[in-house]
């Protein structure tokens, strides 16, 4: 291979395997340089401003029991919408990809729409819908289904935030995958389901993955949307968020980073852990 | 026979295509109508009515100008972070990629406050702040500031998977070929990338002009200054003007999909340039 | 990295720094204009809309200066927030004193004895907590004892996110206390009275939109001013106000911050425009955005429009605010009680 031409990585340090691609001082400096500014260095000041509040008072705001609960409401009303994206994501990504349908360009215009819509309006426009006397509240009450002011509904909310996450990490690798490998898979005798199953499903599960997680992350976060929908009683519908702004309405700011940072690192942590997955499973397929 | 094994039968498609249709409008057009309605409901004069006042002009000029300078930003280290990450490797890389996930664990409750900790009067670098007479927050550099945060992994995150799947086997050709790394960089991975890009690129910029939490800390709230568009809806809702709130609102809506079609415009070129690629 | 890497990777972030830093210089002064800041909570807008030209044309009369305003609305709690972290508000015009206090105390950018500044506790408009209800009063709801009967759900937001809320708890806390007795009966009475509450929202207009606009509840608690405004706009015909037998003369503080005013030159014209709010043509003014005006000329003209109701104050039923805020509203409070034992 002649690399003459080009700017040879010179003395590779012992880090990073070698390779021939130029560039990376350059993006990786400036990546670290950047995401320090940005990222870091800010979510440094949360954790500075916790620390300032010792351990005791740490644990009492952190770990309170009103504070458990609302952990345990964010997470799981956020992994169930997270689940339900990730099914209906790849559906919608898989339509949107392959087939082709009349109104196709307006319906892949609409998964934007959780992004674009600020998520106040979203909430007040779901629990316009989903409360009692709503267009569909008016139809589920009489059921016995109650969707505002519950759980249900914080889930509800929180599959609109994180639809377009799934569908749009899923959509480019599902585009950019070639039919070729299908076609072999095909001529190899595989049936159209097992070869999803075993080619087009492995290739996409990272992306997959990273949809749900993100989707998952955002969802844990969520307040703009969730508060008009949730009813905020304590203890039953009241979310993680919420904590922290009754906490700033104290002027308890120590208070508030105690409950982000408990937030922060539970999702940093699951986060880890999907991407660590990946990584893993990247090495087995030998990529 | 053959045609089977690589495309599903025509009941299956029809199926599939009924379900997520079902599914988008049920979670997305409802909404959609419902806003759209709400902003109707007293006819087309009130809607116009509502948007043409000079704070919602200010508004949305803030917000296109927050999201002309915070989608570039994000452009410029989405590349390099996914270059960087996807073409070698080192330890610790999934650490890296969920470092440029962090913003989206953090609440927008927090995001705002964070930049409070830093730039408030009593935060850390308050006080250099005000000796100099800068204005961070409560000024348009702190809405920039937060919302580069809020969109941080978008584009980033767009592309890592995508670059991860296609590898670096063109690249090394392509160098191997004589190109340099610019070069290579352009004609051979811009292209490759290009519709992940487009959708990073249109993600951002959607969730740009939509953030509200974030922005609604560092904003201040003055009107016709620092007011974004998302802002402005929620004063005019917690005014009861419910018109004008979901008139804005559908108009924020609009704007987000103006950058789609622009993204259609760029798909129909290209297929007319390389044919049908896939 | 070698040289080039490093020389390009300055490069980018001087590209990526310039604009976001060019943005952060502050914006020249006009000398002849005079700027006035007013931070204030969400349903002043209309109010300050009518004032705030009024007083521009007084000023102009009186030193020939022009004045114009920056008005910044949202929730009380979250705007004292961001004047003590940087908002320069020349004046803060919100809805509790303790609100103001925080100022004073965390800012540290007005005098601890800021209500002593302007008369009547430096509130140039009350209000107080009445009732809404829809028209025909369905459930015969009269006063508080109506609110804990069984079946009848009671609409009023979070106090903990809400210092609407917490005029609201207050008032019935009152009611409790005077018809219980004793600080355990006032505790029993709230504890009943929220059972009967179905929706906590975050903000005071937020529960009237779910009263309102969605329908939900019997009863909203609410603020006189923000209730007319749901009887007179939202809903014509919809909804009727009732006045309970006891409620709390609700006292919205002003006050100039007089660090920032100092800092940019505004102390007279600020105190001015406050002072400005007590003379008649501001008091009819409030009268007419439905706030309770202090004059008693004006009041005498509105009579008909504000019922007599028996009115405690949070000064000396409660000790002030911030003696309230800790016994109530902050962790461990009453309404924490409330919610964690049953």
């Amino acid at each position: 291979m002649s690399t003459t031409t080009l700017s040879p990585p010179r003395a590779a340090r012992r880090w990073r395997k070698p390779s021939v691609l130029p560039g990376f001082g350059l993006t990786f400096g400036f990546t670290l340089g950047w995401l320090s500014l940005i990222v870091l260095i800010p979510i440094a000041a949360i954790f500075l401003k916790a620390a300032g509040m010792g351990w005791s008072h740490f644990l009492e705001v952190g770990f309170s029991s009103r504070a458990l609960s609302a952990y345990r409401l964010s997470f799981g009303t956020a992994a169930a919408a997270g689940l339900v994206n990730a099914v209906f994501g790849l559906l919608v990504a898989w339509v949107l990809v392959r087939y082709v349908f009349p109104g196709k360009a307006i319906i892949s215009a609409l998964v934007d729409l959780p992004f674009a819509l600020p998520t106040a309006v979203a909430g007040i426009a779901l629990t316009a819908l989903y409360a009692p006397n709503g267009w569909v509240g008016q139809f589920l009450d009489p059921l016995g289904i109650k969707v505002a002011f519950t759980p249900l509904g914080i889930t509800i909310a929180l599959v609109f935030i994180g639809l377009p996450f799934v569908v749009r990490s899923v959509e480019p690798v599902l585009a950019d995958l070639g039919k070729d490998v299908e076609e072999a898979a095909a001529t190899l005798g595989a049936t159209r389901s097992q070869t999803f199953l075993r080619v087009i499903f492995p290739a996409i599960a990272p992306a997959l993955l990273t949809g749900f997680a993100m989707a998952f992350a955002r969802g844990v976060g969520e307040y703009g949307s969730v508060i008009f929908i949730s009813g905020n009683m304590p203890g039953k519908t009241e979310i993680a968020p919420l904590l922290i702004v009754t906490q700033l309405e104290q002027y308890a700011y120590e208070g508030a980073t105690a409950i982000a940072v408990v937030m922060m690192l539970v999702s940093f942590t699951i986060l880890l852990g999907i991407n660590a997955v990946q990584a893993a499973g990247r090495k087995r397929m030998g990529a | 026979m053959k045609l089977r094994a690589t495309t599903e039968g025509r009941l299956t498609q029809f199926a599939l295509i009924a379900i997520a249709l079902a599914f988008l409008g049920f979670f997305l057009l409802l909404p959609l109508v419902a806003v759209f309605s709400e902003a109707l409901k007293q006819g087309a004069g009130a809607f116009i009515a509502a948007i043409e006042t000079p704070d919602a002009w200010a508004a949305i000029k803030l917000t296109l100008m927050i999201a002309a300078i915070s989608v570039p930003l994000n452009v410029v280290f989405g590349i390099a972070a996914s270059w960087a990450i996807t073409k070698f490797s080192f330890p610790g890389k999934s650490l890296l990629i969920t470092l440029i996930d962090l913003p989206f664990s953090v609440s927008p409750v927090v995001s705002g406050l964070i930049f409070v900790l830093l730039f408030g009067a009593n935060g850390l670098f308050g006080a250099w702040l005000q000796a100099h007479d800068l204005k961070i927050i409560f000024a348009v550099p702190g809405i920039v500031l937060a919302t580069v945060f809020i969109t941080f992994p978008f584009v980033a995150r767009e592309l890592i998977p995508l670059m991860m799947e296609q590898g670096k086997d063109d690249e090394e050709a392509a160098l191997s070929l004589g190109a340099n790394g610019w070069q290579t960089f352009w004609h051979v991975t811009l292209p490759n990338i290009r519709w992940g890009l487009l959708y990073g690129v249109l993600l951002c910029n959607a969730r740009a002009m939509g953030e509200f939490g974030a922005v609604s800390v560092v904003s201040g709230h003055i009107r016709g200054e620092t007011n974004t568009m998302p802002l402005h809806v929620e004063i005019l809702y917690n005014e009861y003007d419910f018109v004008g709130a979901f008139a804005v609102a559908s108009l924020l809506a609009c704007l987000a999909l103006v950058t789609l079609v622009a993204k259609s415009v760029l798909e129909w070129r290209f297929d007319l340039h390389s044919g049908a690629s896939h | 990295m070698n040289r080039r890497a490093f020389a390009s990777a300055t490069l980018a972030f001087g590209l990526v720094l310039g604009p976001v830093l060019a943005g952060c210089s502050g914006k020249s002064a006009n000398p002849n204009a005079i700027e006035l800041t007013n931070v204030s909570y969400d349903p002043t807008r209309e109010l300050y809309q009518a004032i705030n030209p009024a007083f521009a044309a007084y000023w102009k009369q009186k030193t020939g200066k022009d004045v114009t305003f920056r008005m910044s609305h949202g929730g009380s709690g979250k705007q004292s927030r961001a004047i003590i972290d940087g908002l320069e508000a020349d004046v803060a015009t919100l809805a509790l004193a303790y609100d103001i206090d925080a100022i004073a105390q965390k800012g540290k950018l007005l005098p601890a004895d800021w209500q002593k500044a302007l008369p009547d506790n430096s509130a140039p408009y009350t209000s107080t907590i009445v009732f809404l209800v829809r028209q025909g009063n369905p459930k015969g709801i009269k006063d508080w004892a109506d609110l804990v009967k069984p079946g009848v759900q009671v609409i009023t937001p979070n106090p903990k996110t809400s210092g609407g809320a917490r005029w609201n708890f207050l008032a019935a806390w009152a009611y409790g206390k005077k018809a219980g007795g004793s600080d355990a009966a006032a505790e029993a009475y709230v504890r009943k009275l929220f059972a009967n509450v179905p929706v906590l929202d975050s903000g005071a207009r937020g529960a009237t939109t779910t009263f309102v606009e969605r329908g939900i509840g019997d009863v909203l608690i609410s603020w006189e001013n923000e209730a007319f405004l749901a009887e007179k706009e939202l809903g014509k015909g919809k909804f009727q106000i009732v006045a309970p037998s006891i409620s709390i003369l609700a006292e919205p503080p002003v006050a100039v911050v007089s660090a920032n005013a100092k800092k940019h030159g505004t102390t007279e014209v600020a105190d001015a425009y406050l002072r400005y709010l007590y003379t008649p043509e501001a008091q009819t003014a409030i009268a007419h955005n439905f706030y309770r005006p202090r004059d008693p000329k004006v009041a005498e003209q509105f009579k008909s429009q504000f019922p007599d109701i028996p009115m405690v104050t949070v000064d000396k039923e409660f000790g002030g605010w911030g003696k309230a805020q800790k016994t109530f509203f902050d962790d461990g409070g009453v309404f924490d009680r409330i919610y964690t034992k049953k």
